[in-house]
């Protein structure tokens, strides 16, 4: 059997004259890899700053097993404006998670950089200021800040929105590579149906006022549309 | 030159006031902040002259007058566009209470051009002593903050989602910049200020690019500019602030230069 990570129950979130969700309950399953299918303005990044404790859901409730301090989030925002002359190497950014007192790192935490670096495939152009970075190779940075501290939950919100075709299957790769070799359970936010029906094993489809969650084995493009109103 | 009590104790202070500058200098531009350094400076200059109407030091009138004003501007930071508004409008009165002060109080213009421009000839030990101190207490704040900081500063929307306590760390941090203003007062003067807080800093961004070499080469740009001034204003008697001011904006426009080499087409 399966374990809940995450079950959302009843859920509801309204902003002053705007009700984002009245009832909405699902389950995220340890290991599993789901996508948040929905257009825009339908409520998803509400969704997930719900999740991560960032906003009070006006009723209902989300439980997190065994418990919220347990469970480590990694997180992919949607929008991180660094310009071209942002100054810090990819690996220094991407230190820039690592908890802890020590100005300096220790080697342990040298080598959980190390190793994230070498997860998202950065690691070869970890001296390169992230402002100079490509699109894709900002995104994989971005990825690896986020599972540096070794995270049991990854979100992405919208992370390929920017990549063209042949970087959007890359960065996914990686990203089910951590959630078949690492276990990390995946929280994947996007538009992109065709992106999510080749890699996730559930949907949560939500429209206005509606949601549906489902098994994404069996459901094609076409249906996944209907469902989610892209 | 070092056979003056007085320049000795110049240059104590000022390479106390360097390393300060130059290291909190690195999150200043990395938080965008070099705009509000300027305020804090004249906010600055209105609290000195304060202190001097009261009959206390020009340092502690300014420690006061900037650590207050920067918890508020801390609190308003809400709307981006209207702050700048507020804090022009907050800059012009604490000018204007500056000039008050300094009138009430009777004091010559020179005192009024010495908290402007600095001076090193007024710098006794027990002035040494007070930068030193403070200037330990903002660096060990720093160091215990450092990652923290460090995120915040580099990536605010990531240490935002990750859950760290970026409201109070905007809010210690503004508070060591009003130290560092204070303290750095005393050498260039509170006009001149954000020239040791800004530049050495944003210079260094372009030659190095993680945190803790920026603040090495920070410090260093701030230390040369404050040796080199003061000698150059011993050995020519013109003022140590023009000569900082000077050198910090060549090692700035070589930076740029060196940048637009590097990366140009
Ligand atoms: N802090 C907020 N205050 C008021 N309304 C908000 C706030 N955040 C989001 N909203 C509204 O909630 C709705 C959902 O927004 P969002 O979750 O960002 O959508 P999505 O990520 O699906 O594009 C939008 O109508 C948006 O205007
Ligand atoms: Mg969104």
């Amino acid at each position: 059997m399966t374990a809940p990570l995450i079950a959302v129950q009843h859920l509801g979130i309204a902003f002053p004259n705007n009700q984002v969700f009245k009832d909405l309950s699902f389950d995220i399953q340890r290991g599993d890899f789901v996508t948040v299918i929905g257009e825009n303005g339908v409520g998803k990044t509400t969704l997930i700053r719900a999740l991560l404790g960032m906003l009070k859901p006006t009723s209902g409730q989300i439980k997190y097993f065994p418990n919220k301090k347990a469970i480590k989030v990694g997180y992919v925002p949607q929008f991180r404006n660094l310009d071209q002359e942002y100054p810090l190497t990819i690996e220094d950014f991407v230190s820039l998670n690592m908890r802890g007192w020590r100005p300096w790192l220790s080697k342990a935490e040298h080598r959980q950089v190390d190793t994230a670096l070498r997860v998202t495939n950065v690691k070869k152009i970890k001296q390169r200021p992230l402002g100079m970075a490509s699109g894709g190779e900002k995104q994989r940075a971005y990825l690896a800040q986020a599972i540096v501290q070794a995270p049991q939950l990854l979100i992405l919100d919208e992370s390929t929105a920017s990549l063209d075709n042949e970087m959007k299957y890359e960065l996914l790769d990686l990203v089910q590579n951590l959630n078949q070799t690492s276990h990390i359970t995946v929280l994947f936010i996007t538009h992109d149906l065709p992106l999510a029906k080749q890699y996730a094993k559930h949907y949560l489809a939500l429209r206005p006022g509606q949601q549906e969650f489902g098994a994404m084995a069996g459901m094609s493009v076409e249906q996944l549309k209907e469902v989610s109103d892209v | 030159m070092f056979s003056l009590a007085f320049m000795r104790n110049a240059y104590l202070a000022g390479t106390f006031i360097a390393v300060i500058c130059g290291t909190i200098g690195v999150f200043v531009i990395a938080r965008n902040l070099s705009f509000l350094t300027h305020t804090l400076s004249e906010i600055g200059f209105a609290g000195a002259a304060f202190g001097i109407f009261m009959g206390w030091t020009a340092l502690s009138g300014m420690l006061i007058f900037t650590v207050i004003s920067s918890v508020i501007v801390g609190q308003m930071s809400v709307k981006q566009s209207r702050r700048e508004a507020s804090i022009s409008a907050i800059s012009a009165l604490f000018i204007g209470l500056g000039i008050l002060f300094l009138s009430l109080s009777n004091q010559t213009s020179s005192y009024a051009t010495s908290i402007l421009f600095g001076s090193v000839i007024g710098i006794a030990a027990g002035d040494v002593l007070r930068v030193a101190i403070l200037s330990g207490i903002v660096l060990l704040v720093m160091l215990g903050l450092y990652r923290p900081l460090k995120f915040d500063s580099f990536d605010a929307i990531g240490a935002r989602v990750s859950g760290l306590w970026t409201t109070a760390i905007s809010v210690v941090f503004l508070v060591l910049v009003a130290m560092s203003v204070s303290v750095a007062a005393q050498i260039v003067g509170s006009l001149l200020i954000f020239i040791l807080l800004t530049l050495p800093a944003a210079a260094a961004r372009y030659f190095v690019h993680t945190v803790s070499k920026m603040i090495g080469l920070s410090i260093l740009f701030a230390i040369v500019g404050v040796w080199l001034g003061l000698y150059l204003g011993y050995v020519t008697n013109l003022p140590v602030s023009f000569f900082i001011a000077a050198i910090e904006c060549v090692f700035y426009f070589t930076a740029l230069g060196y940048q637009r080499l590097h990366v140009g087409s």
